[in-house]
């Protein structure tokens, strides 16, 4: 009984009361009570749904990263854009990417990753979440797709979820 | 609002607008179903984001505050754009729709 009037996860219960905060125009006292009442029910009712949490989070390694990404979407989407306005054909391949992250929080952060940067887009984990698969829009060969996001990306994230 | 603030707004609409434009013609003129799963998922990611700071923008110069509501619209969007490509690709696998010529390597078989 206590353990369901608990909040399991107060990071995400805190990131969603202010996220509901900011949705509702204006404080007010309806969208505190309201906040309160969603930042309780949604840990609950999705708890079995999370991973068990990770060891340990560089958090402050997180805005780098993300300052990364963004910069890396904006090259790669001009150069889609050329690829799709010149009318020529795309090489596109498959490509299994070897995982080295363990944890499966941050194996989806670098899913999401690939699939948001033009060009990639991830299709699959394998069952032993091992390997990724990934379809690369225009590329050479696979050891390109794989030294590029392991040396801009993977590394990264296993900085921040040293397992 | 001053003429710097205008100019840089119209510029980010067109912007966002160009690269929206862009993967629509990416859907429409890509060989296959897995190529052009990469024209929606992704013009959306710069061509939302422009105009999404062209709109803070816009709205911060006329001094209404700051725009939260764009961002999280942003953040939303960057967040389930990747899960529905991914949700997308896996049942294209499953029913296992034809690749074009020329592409290396194989969808799994799982």
């Amino acid at each position: 009984m206590l353990d369901r009037l608990s909040f399991p996860q107060p990071w995400l219960s805190l990131i969603l009361f202010i996220t509901w905060q900011l949705l509702s125009d204006g404080i007010s006292g309806g969208s505190l009570v309201l906040g309160f009442v969603l930042a309780w029910a949604i840990p609950q009712i999705t708890q079995g749904f999370w991973p068990e949490r990770p060891s340990f989070l560089n958090v402050w390694r997180m805005p780098r990263y993300l300052l990364r990404v963004i910069r890396d979407i904006v090259t790669a989407s001009f150069q889609v854009a050329a690829l799709i306005l010149s009318g020529r054909r795309p090489r596109p391949r498959f490509v299994c990417y070897p995982l080295e992250l363990e944890h499966p929080l941050a194996i989806s952060i670098l899913a999401s990753t690939i699939s948001l940067t033009p060009g990639t887009v991830s299709a699959d984990v394998s069952d032993d979440q091992r390997t990724l698969l990934i379809h690369a829009l225009d590329a050479d060969s696979d050891q390109q797709v794989i030294d590029t996001i392991r040396e801009r990306y993977e590394q990264p994230l296993l900085e921040m979820f040293p397992c | 609002m001053n003429p710097i603030a205008e100019y840089l707004v119209a510029a980010l609409l067109l912007l966002g607008g160009a690269f929206t434009l862009v993967g629509a013609i990416g859907l429409a003129r890509l060989p296959d179903f897995f190529t052009r799963l990469h024209g929606p998922t992704k013009a959306t990611t710069l061509g939302v984001g422009a105009i999404m700071l062209s709109s803070v923008l816009y709205f911060s110069c006329r001094g209404e505050g700051i725009g939260i509501s764009e961002v999280l619209i942003t953040v939303f969007l960057f967040m389930t754009a990747p899960v529905s490509a991914n949700l997308l690709a896996k049942a294209a696998m499953h029913i296992g729709v034809a690749t074009m010529d020329g592409t290396e390597g194989n969808p799994w078989e799982q």
